[in-house]
């Protein structure tokens, strides 16, 4: 089950028609995330299969997990905020029951979903979903 | 009269749609779209043409290697060679570069030898020879371009030396757009022994090449970023560098005879052509260099100096738009980064939802974007059927990025 703040963003991107609203929408989102501060920019918290950098850092509490993220590219870091809004806050076992491409695709934000691997939003996901996995693992394991 | 009007109507890909707006191509420096002819010529040949090549003595047998051998003679026009035996099909300049590293760059170069190369080199036309570096000891020697992105053939000159064997050199980037002085260069490499391999995978596709007139050892050309089908390709090497080579792949139709303890080759060219080829890829690309020549190479790079202009007009009037690259005679190809550190992906996806296509990244140019200080650029690539209104198309979505970014 999404989170209420996904619900939030979708109920917004409802009332915006155009294209370049919603785009305008995500790169706000984008511009108003925290970001991370350079020195957590290293090469293990780094997504690779993006055109532009990204980076995630995982904030496991219990067995809730929360992350930041940033991008040097501002759609992208708006997309991570996005992303946030979906999983954060959840187990490791809600968030591998949460199917990411589909409420995703609620946006319309479809072209991000593409297999092409410079589209970072996948990779973004699969991390999330790894931390997830090694998480659910220590905890059954 | 060069009507860009009626070129496009040869390009079917070209009347759809993107996102709800007619597309506006202009990534023709990653790849071209393909005229009706070519895409006609490829079903012709899968429907009633096809069997393989050099093998059977059977009626198609026959017809697919006559139409397939046709090519070697059209692309021998094309680059203004000699002979037919000197042009070597292959699937793109990626394998044309790694055939010369492998077929002339392993026999021929010992350790300490150096090949000298621009900073602006393509990937293909650096990590061959990178190959060498690593497994045979020869020295990668670099020169630097000018500010405004040209590259002075007077430092490529004089980077050579007593241990030099080679230069490898694009003929026009694939990001800046820079048309190099290979003519002067080769004059001047080959006074010194120095052997030249050029590659021509963007020059051959918007100006007119004659290999003997510039006088070069290799020239790599692609099939697919001139108008033709992906996996086509060819490289022109001179009949003495050819002596020099050893075959890169060994396999069927690259020998004369096999037995249990040894092999004798094949003659040139097919001696380096070694299995099954990209029979329709090659007879859709001598459909395409028809087609070419027909409009006219210097018709061809007349239209798309005037597309140069205009866009350079327009592009600079933006001031937040910085060009990488303004070299006198450049190509219409325009890599650009936005003040204020819009990313090119964040800008690409933006242009993409007005219809146009443009690449954004490093374009496989890692040594170029460094020495530029850049991480990534947006590039508009100009190509035959591309017309002002494109540019116009361009400028409005670049706009539309600098108010939704900036």
């Amino acid at each position: 089950m999404a989170s209420a703040a996904f619900e939030a963003i979708v109920d917004d991107f409802d009332f915006l028609e155009e294209w370049e609203d919603r785009y305008r929408y995500v790169i706000e989102m984008g511009k108003k995330a925290p970001g991370l501060d350079e020195n957590q920019k290293i090469p293990e918290t780094r997504v690779l299969g993006c055109a532009s950098q990204v980076w995630i850092v995982p904030e496991i509490t219990d067995n809730s997990i929360d992350f930041k993220g940033d991008s040097d590219a501002m759609i992208v870091k708006g997309l991570i905020a996005v992303v946030h809004a979906l999983f954060a806050g959840n187990t490791a076992a809600q968030i591998l029951e949460i199917d990411a491409m589909a409420e995703l695709g609620r946006l319309g934000l479809d072209q991000h979903l593409s297999s092409q691997r410079s589209n970072g939003l996948r990779a973004m996901i699969k991390r999330i979903r790894q931390i997830a996995e090694a998480l659910e693992e220590d905890l059954t394991g | 009269m060069y009507d860009v009007q009626k070129v496009r109507e040869d390009f079917p890909i070209l009347h759809r749609q993107v996102h709800g707006k007619p597309l506006v191509y202009l990534d023709n420096g990653a790849s071209a779209q393909k005229p009706k002819v070519v895409i006609d010529a490829v079903a012709n040949a899968y429907r009633n043409e096809y069997a393989n090549v050099h093998r059977g003595l059977h009626y198609l047998s026959n017809l697919a290697t006559d139409k397939y051998e046709e090519v070697r003679g059209k692309l021998k026009c094309f680059l203004g060679a000699k002979h037919e035996d000197e042009i070597i099909y292959t699937t793109g300049s990626t394998m044309g570069m790694n055939l010369i590293s492998y077929g002339w760059g392993v026999p021929n170069l010992k350790a300490g030898d150096e090949i000298i190369l621009s900073v602006m080199e393509h990937h293909a036309n650096i990590v061959p020879w990178h190959f060498l570096r690593e497994r045979q000891g020869i020295v990668l020697k670099w020169v630097d371009i000018e500010p405004d992105g040209s590259l002075d053939p007077q430092k490529v000159i004089d980077a050579i030396g007593p241990k030099t064997r080679m230069i490898a050199i694009t003929q026009m980037s694939n990001v800046l757009g820079t048309v190099v002085d290979v003519k002067s260069i080769a004059k001047a490499a080959h006074e010194q022994g120095v052997v030249v391999c050029v590659d021509g995978s963007q020059s051959a596709v918007h100006m007119p090449v004659d290999v003997v007139d510039l006088d070069v050892d290799f020239f790599a050309i692609t099939g697919h970023k001139l108008y033709g089908p992906s996996g086509s390709g060819a490289v022109y090497i001179r009949r003495d560098r050819l002596a020099e080579m050893q075959p890169f792949m060994g396999g069927g139709d690259m020998i004369a005879m096999v037995t249990k303890d040894a092999v004798t080759y094949n003659d040139p060219p097919h001696k380096f052509e070694a299995g099954t080829p990209g029979i329709v890829q090659m007879i859709g690309l001598g459909v395409a260099i028809d087609y070419m020549t027909e409009l006219g190479m210097e018709n061809i790079l007349s239209h798309e100096h005037s597309l140069r202009d205009y866009a350079q007009q327009r592009l600079h009037g933006l001031n937040w738009l910085n060009i990488q690259g303004n070299a006198p005679g450049k190509g219409a190809i325009f890599s650009m980064t936005m003040n204020g550190g819009a990313h090119a992906h964040d800008i690409s996806t933006i242009v993409d939802q007005k219809g146009v296509a443009v690449r954004a990244g490093q374009h496989c140019t890692h040594p170029l974007m460094e020495f530029l200080g850049v991480t990534s650029t947006v590039r508009a690539s100009f190509g035959l059927y591309n017309t002002v209104e494109e540019v116009d198309k361009l400028v409005e979505a670049l706009e539309l990025c600098h108010e939704l970014l900036g």
